[in-house]
């Protein structure tokens, strides 16, 4: 049975002038329609080179990807990108960053009074109407990080690329931009590929985390299917046996030597 | 009831302003000081310098050189006025007696005075600083955008940059009487020649800022316009200019401070009517007012100068996004 997204055996090399870095080996990945998948690994791993390749913004330089059956080999709008650092222009308002997006993608197949109530549907969902004709450098990080987030959704992408989303971000908005980001899931069911480096994040989030060993050739060294019922709760996970199962995997991996130890196989 | 009152004008001009009463005071204070100091300065230097024409004008000599410029202008508007006057009536009378009679008009050629001269310098630099704008803007966006046309017109720009512009007037002289034939000149070829050789100097500046400017773009913009499938126009209108219309300002006040300068070296060499050569004609003519003719104009320039760099301002803050970085 076909997946609906396929990684099968992308590996990538950068040349720079006198030698070449093969950041990526054989990454297999398959992703079904509708699960959160999270992206975990050390820092320099590789994780935004693989959401940089789903995206189409890097070439694989052996391997493929494959969504809905077809074969990836550009950028575009159905699968959307959430950059770690927002990547809002600074020039146009709340408004008019996601607008920018809409109006391209839905050029000639909605009308303008459509667009308009999309955009505010969607900022509404990131709660951010009220802040809607601000600039970008008038809002908070957390503020700036959630209208990435409309932006992304508002592009209705068969698959929301995040690069850490939420890195940049303090305790107390990361966790409130968590919980909005499960409820938005649980909505819309749509299909999510998020970087992290959080370990708790992965596993409140996440259908299944994905653990990357340390780079180059970095290629995937566990998968880790989280069967915890939804919604779930994060308060209710703190003494939760399973839950702290997970994290023990995780942990595990990431610092008991198993990514290393990958990497010599 | 006093200290109330002021307090709540303090606070009412806070409000209506926007900006920090006491800071804009200050700066105030600073200036006006400064200036003071500067003329007490000038004013203990000259008194000390003495040269062929008289001493070294001092500050009251170029203030009364003022006046009397003023005043050579507004004597010199009322003559012209009565030219046309006289022209005018001499025509309607002969017209009158025969209605058939051949009346002439002839242009009033009186001596420009320094205003008139001001008035020239400006329109020739406005023009040459356009002339280049147009060609440099559309250049540099199309050497940021392409590493190709980069690497071809790079290497060109670099070694005509630190060309004097008394270098290129010879050459711009003689190509623009060659090629500037018309029967009846729009403008004088003089003319012409200021501007060009302006537009020459000022390119430079505005190219290299406007590639930097538009090579340096964001990745993570250029990503996002990757992602949403921009067109190329609409990339370069949306994404490309806005990030770079800081670069390009910058550019552009640089090219017009260079091209106000060349200007002025430019009109002295060619003798041609304006700022440079109403100095080059007052040298020659060696009266004891020159002197302070001449530092009036050198004021005059240096004050126009920097009313153009302020205008330039103006339009950067009412152009950019960037109100955030601290504009000088
Ligand atoms: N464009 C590029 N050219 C050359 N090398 C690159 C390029 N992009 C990434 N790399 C290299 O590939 C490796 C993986 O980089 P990547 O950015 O994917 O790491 P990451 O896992 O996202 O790290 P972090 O968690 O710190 O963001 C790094 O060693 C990096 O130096
Ligand atoms: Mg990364």
């Amino acid at each position: 049975m076909r997946s609906y997204l396929e990684l099968s055996n992308v590996s990538i090399e950068f040349t720079s002038k006198n030698s070449t870095f093969r950041a990526l080996d054989k990454v297999n990945l398959h992703v079904n329609k509708g699960e959160f998948v999270s992206l975990i690994g050390h820092s320099g791993c590789g994780k935004s080179t693989v959401l940089n390749i789903v995206a189409g913004l890097y070439q694989a330089t052996e391997g493929g990807v494959i969504l809905e059956g077809k074969e990836i080999d550009a950028p575009g709008p159905d699968r959307a990108v959430v950059f770690q650092n927002h990547a809002l222009l600074p020039w146009l308002t709340v408004y008019q960053n996601v607008e920018l997006a809409v109006a391209q993608v839905f050029k000639g197949k909605r009308s303008p009074s459509e667009i308009r109530d999309w955009i505010l549907h969607n900022l509404d969902l990131v709660h951010m109407t009220h802040a809607m004709d601000k600039y970008p450098h008038e809002i908070s990080g957390g503020m700036k990080q959630r209208v990435g987030i409309a932006r992304g959704l508002a592009m209705e992408p068969k698959v929301l690329l995040m690069d850490e989303p939420f890195g940049a971000l303090d305790a107390l908005t990361r966790a409130h931009l968590q919980d909005e980001v499960m409820r938005i899931h649980a909505s819309l069911n749509n299909t999510v590929i998020m970087i992290t480096h959080d370990v708790d994040e992965a596993v409140l989030l996440s259908d299944k985390i994905v653990m990357m060993t340390v780079g180059p050739n970095a290629r995937i060294g566990n998968i880790l299917d989280v069967a915890l019922p939804r919604p779930r709760d994060r308060l209710a996970m703190a003494n939760d046996t399973q839950y702290n199962h997970y994290r023990q995997e995780v942990l595990k991996f990431l610092y008991g030597g198993h990514s290393q130890r990958e990497l010599a196989a | 009831m006093l200290q109330r009152a002021r307090v709540m004008t303090s606070e009412l001009l806070n409000r209506m302003s926007g900006v920090d009463m006491s800071a804009l005071l200050r700066s105030w204070t600073l200036t006006v000081f400064g200036i003071i100091a500067f003329v007490l300065l000038w004013e203990l230097g000259a008194s000390r310098i003495d040269t062929a024409l008289g001493k070294f004008p001092g500050p009251q000599q170029v203030w009364s050189q003022t006046q009397s410029l003023y005043d050579d202008h507004v004597r010199e508007q009322e003559r012209r006025q009565d030219f046309y006057e006289r022209q005018d009536q001499r025509n309607a009378e002969r017209l009158a007696a025969n209605p058939d009679a051949e009346v002439q008009f002839r242009d009033y050629t009186g001596r420009p005075t320094f205003l008139d001269q001001v008035k020239t310098s400006l329109i020739t630099v406005a023009f040459g600083f356009t002339l280049a704008m147009l060609v440099a803007i559309p250049l540099g966006i199309v050497c940021g955008l392409s590493n190709t046309m980069y690497s071809v017109v790079n290497p060109v720009v670099q070694v005509f940059k630190p060309v004097s512009p008394l270098a290129w007037l010879p050459l711009v002289t003689m190509v623009v009487s060659a090629l500037y034939v018309t029967e009846s000149p729009l403008v004088s070829k003089a003319f012409l020649t200021s501007a060009i050789t302006v537009a020459l100097c000022c390119l430079w500046p505005t190219v290299i800022n406007t590639t930097v400017g538009v090579a340096s773009v964001d990745k993570d913009l250029i990503n996002v316009s990757r992602v949403i499938q921009l067109p190329a126009l609409q990339h370069v209108r949306k994404i490309v200019l806005p990030s770079a219309i800081p670069m390009i300002f910058t550019g552009m006040r640089l090219s017009l401070a260079t091209g106000w300068m060349v200007l002025i070296a430019a009109e002295m060499l060619a003798q041609s009517p304006g700022l440079g050569k109403f100095i080059w004609d007052e040298f020659q003519n060696g009266s004891s007012d020159s002197l302070g003719r001449i530092m009036v104009a050198v004021l005059a320039i240096g004050l126009i100068g920097f009313l153009l760099d302020k205008l330039m301002l103006l339009l950067q803050r009412r152009m950019s996004w960037d109100k955030t970085t601290a504009l000088r």
